[in-house]
């Protein structure tokens, strides 16, 4: 192999690892709040691609317009799922409010299929992110250029929110003490609201970056990401923002680098991700930049 | 001679030292109680003894035999049976159910011959079934035996625990508060039941509460913990007129 | 002393009862299964099948999620190994050249016929093998991470069919499986696995499991080994899922990758919640249910025109939208399903009257405040 067609397949990896960071982020901020894995997640991102498909592709709305109204409608998405399928459970035991999440994935998948069709659609293209210029021989599209940047940016935004507001100061305590927080009157409901707009906003970026890489969007897209970037949550340490970002390289790396060089074991490309899961679950179930818990007896 | 004995048990969670180089003696046939204000780490004593928590550094000594970092089950079956202190029953199971279940550590017959119902399994259940039905009727539960274990009076659900922990076969039992949330009149009750069961089954009895009373009239000698340290030890006249004893147990009403 | 003599009759007296009320029952169930082969025709006669080893399936999955408290969707993986073993081994020689076109199979395997009930077992065992093996590191985690591995490692089986060529003939499956037509495979197997299940339930070994679920730490201190009963039951599980498995290989004639998909295992967590988690008899109702409620709700996917207009509402995709929303509705409002963790019996059957009156006062009662 080549010194540039390793470089041409690093990129990929970090390109394919920070979308995987933006959509692990959502998953991780929700465990970090209601200890729950949210199982639909993965298939908001499916429903943002199809939004901004119907926004440019039917309703020709312009692309900045459109981009802002997805990630808007996907938080309000967020936040309708946590109301309906997941506040009245909040006392519920812990395997109700799992087979909910999963009721809630199985039906956002269910009624695209019945909605959009299973058939698969094609995402609107962006030339100016697509066309690859070289450098130094190396072939790159924009795109790959421009998801870790969104990536990190975003990472600092959200970062900000979190440590210097009122609302992040409000979800770091929900997420220490949930009782001990409600007891000294933060509004529980507001915060875990919140919560599941900002990820779920965020995983509308990731979704329409998905679309333009992928170009075809169909309702079970979002299934497979959505597993494997709640790997990547729990690779970092999950409830850690730092964490996800640093889970979706390593899995995105390691998914890509794994096809460059031992392309006999291609068709394992979407076993790769569980293989990682279950190793780190036995050496270091915290994650990499999680902290150790002890049961309380 | 000595049943159980902590050599210099340390146990850290991250950077808090809940239990400071616990040295701990228990001798066969003795009840100690091991007491202190709230949070000054006696259960957490109690869980590096039964495995739960594995010590930060120290040994456990069960009869002589190293138990340090064996898993709660292991230690279980080598005889040490515990009570907890947030009532721990299998709360939608009955109370033979329960009992029963503490049985299953000395079957000796695998889950086939028990699913067909091969000859040493019946057997073997019959005599479990007899056994668990003997001890419930010592203790006085025969008349719930077929109750959901959680649908009981409080002050049972104690009782059942302690049976629970008796049906396997312990030489050392632990009890994690017996009286909590007891009123005096029941308190007495279960110091009588105590001293009882621990005659008829030979057992020796380690012991955390915070009845003092209870504490003073049963327990031959007792070890006293504040912040993880042990502050004092000896018998029940000693303890009484121990003056840092005094202090912390002052100390604390003072905060309250 | 004497009251107690009488007791212990009385309780020998209401056991002969039972047993001859569990006689009849299979008795009952049996003439059933006896009339119904003979007469249904062959949709109704494959919707019933469908319904045995969905009731096996069902069963496979409540031992671990519901009796052992250990939340597993790994069915769908184990259900695969079933039946490929199956398939592989049942297809006869001479028509497997034609369908390994693209890779020939392995040779070591490609003569080898087996009988079906040989080839059926094989699937039941190595499914246990496999769920022993996976056992043992993913059983140390809780909770959802337990979900999320055990899914993990079904979509793993079924990456690893897709990409073992020779054995499996990959994403393009195996066709020609020598059908069951008659219902006495899979209604019989599934009353010896109801029987299997009362069984173990009832031993030593089932208070083990839900001692468990009930108390990991309490179970623990009652010398309990955590990991060893949750391996058993997980082996057990994987066991029975390869017996159903292979049986629904055998009644579809057809397997490929795309069949065993995790989502499938969806159908059996419907069936275990409905009917109830860590109920048997709740089970086996809810997998009659469940089952041909599905094929029913095929209506839902066809067009149907109301006084000549078309209603738009139906088209396909309709019946798994409705079979979603079933599954929370179900977990949102009516968490302990029919039976809870109860088992139907003729006692409970007795009080079923009372609790109807008795939900209706509450109500009337309640009417009568609101007046």
């Amino acid at each position: 192999m080549t010194m540039a067609t390793f470089m041409q397949q690093l990129t990929n990896g970090i390109s394919l690892g920070s979308l995987y960071a933006l959509i692990a982020i959502g998953y991780t901020m929700v465990y970090g709040i209601l200890r729950l894995i949210n199982f639909a997640h993965g298939d908001i991102v499916m429903m943002a691609a199809y939004f901004a498909f119907f926004g440019i592709a039917v309703f020709h709305i312009p692309w900045y317009i459109t981009f802002l109204a997805v990630v808007l409608l996907t938080a309000l998405l967020g936040i309708v799922v946590e109301r309906t399928a997941y506040r009245t459970l909040r006392d519920a035991p812990r395997t109700s409010i799992l087979i909910s999440a999963i009721g809630v994935s199985f039906l956002l998948e269910n009624l695209a299929t019945y909605l959009f069709s299973g058939i698969p659609k094609a995402f609107p293209e962006f030339k100016f992110m697509t066309t690859p210029f070289s450098v130094g021989g190396v072939l790159i599209q924009p795109l790959v250029v421009v998801v870790p940047v969104v990536t990190i940016l975003l990472l600092f935004v959200l970062l900000f929110i979190i440590n210097k507001t009122r609302l992040g100061m409000a979800m770091r305590a929900v997420s220490k003490d949930y009782e001990t927080a409600r007891l000294m009157g933060i509004e529980i409901n507001g915060v875990i609201s919140a919560t599941f707009g900002i990820g779920s906003g965020l995983a509308a970026v990731g979704a329409l970056m998905w679309g333009m890489k992928y170009s075809s969007i169909q309702p079970l897209m979002g299934v497979m990401p959505g597993l494997k970037c709640f790997i990547a949550a729990v690779i970092g340490g999950i409830g850690n923002i730092k964490g996800a970002v640093l889970g979706g390289f390593i899995l995105g790396l390691a998914e890509i680098l794994l096809v460059a060089f031992l392309p006999s074991l291609t068709g394992y490309r979407d076993a790769i991700a569980f293989i990682i899961l279950i190793i780190i679950l036995l050496f270091r179930p915290m994650g990499i930049l999680g902290e150790k818990q002890t049961d309380k007896v | 001679m000595s049943i159980l004995k902590t050599e210099n048990v340390v146990m850290q969670f991250g950077g808090v030292v809940a239990v400071d180089s616990l040295n701990i003696e228990v001798n066969e046939g003795e009840i100690v109680a091991l007491i202190g204000p709230n949070g000054a780490g006696k259960t957490t004593a109690f869980n590096c003894i039964t495995g739960v928590y594995i010590p930060t550094s120290g040994r456990v000594l069960f009869e002589d035999q190293n138990i340090t970092g064996k898993s709660p089950d292991k230690i279980t079956k080598l005889g040490i049976a515990r009570t907890f202190q947030n009532i721990r029953l299998f709360k939608d199971l009955t109370v033979m159910e329960n009992v029963l279940i503490a049985k299953h550590l000395h079957v000796n017959y695998n889950f086939l011959s028990a699913t067909l119902r091969l000859p040493k399994a019946l057997y073997g259940e019959r005599q479990m079934k007899n056994e668990c039905e003997e001890l419930l009727e010592r203790l006085g539960l025969t008349a719930v035996k077929n109750e959901i274990s959680s649908s009981l009076p409080y002050g049972m659900q104690r009782h059942l625990e302690i049976a629970r922990a008796l049906a396997t076969n312990p030489k050392l039992l632990l009890l994690d508060e017996p009286a909590a949330g007891m009123n005096p009149h029941e308190t007495d009750e279960l110091t009588a039941f105590i001293k009882t069961v621990k005659d008829d089954y030979h057992l020796t009895v380690f012991m955390i509460e915070h009845h003092m009373d209870l504490v003073m009239e049963i327990s031959d000698r007792i070890y006293v913990l504040d912040f993880g340290q042990t502050i004092a030890k000896g018998t029940p006249d000693e303890i009484q007129n121990n003056d840092r004893v005094i202090q912390a147990y002052l100390g604390v009403q003072e905060d309250a | 002393m004497g009251n107690s003599v009488n007791a212990s009759g009385a309780n020998q007296k209401s056991n002969r009862m039972k047993y001859v009320r569990i006689g009849i029952l299979l008795v009952v169930v049996l003439i059933f299964v006896f009339i119904a082969d003979i007469t249904v025709n062959s949709y109704v006669r494959r919707i019933l099948n469908l319904c045995a080893i969905y009731t096996i399936l069902g069963l496979s999955m409540n031992l671990v999620n519901g009796f052992t408290g250990l939340f597993s969707l790994g069915q769908a993986g184990f259900m695969a190994v079933g039946a490929y073993c199956v398939a592989v081994f049942t297809v006869p020689v001479e028509s497997r050249a034609a369908m390994f076109y693209l890779v020939p199979q392995n040779p070591a395997i490609a003569n080898l016929e087996l009988p079906f009930v040989v080839a059926l077992l094989l699937g039941g065992f190595v499914s246990a093998f496999f769920a022993f093996l996976i056992g043992f590191p993913v059983l140390r985690l809780k909770g959802d991470y337990l979900a999320i591995a055990t899914l993990g490692f079904s979509e793993i089986i079924r990456i690893v069919f897709t990409n073992t060529q020779t054995i499996t003939n990959g994403a393009l499956g195996i066709k020609g499986i020598p059908t069951i037509n008659r219902l006495w495979w899979t209604f019989g197997i599934a009353i010896l696995v109801v029987i299997f299940m009362f069984l173990l339930i009832n031993s030593t070994y089932g208070r083990a499991f839900k001692a468990i679920r009930e108390d990991e730490i309490a179970a623990e201190a009652m010398g309990i080994s955590l990991f060893k009963h949750k391996v058993l039951s997980f082996t057990i599980s994987g066991f029975l899922a390869g017996i159903g498995g292979g049986l629904f290989a055998a009644l579809l004639g057809t397997v490929d990758p795309k069949q065993f998909y995790f989502t499938l295992t969806y159908n059996f967590l419907l069936i275990i919640v409905l009917g109830g988690m860590g109920s048997i008899s709740g089970t086996i109702i809810s997998a009659f249910i469940v089952t041909a409620g599905l094929e029913w709700l095929r209506l839902l996917d066809e067009p149907h025109a109301i006084f000549g207009w078309n209603v738009p509402l139906f088209r396909p995709g309709l019946r798994m939208v409705v079979f979603s929303i079933l599954l929370m509705a179900i977990v949102l409002f009516w968490s302990r399903g029919l039976m809870g963790n109860q088992e139907l019996s003729w006692e409970y059957v007795k009080k079923v009257p009372d609790k109807v009156r008795n939900a209706f006062r509450i109500k009337s009662a309640k009417g009568g405040a609101a007046k």
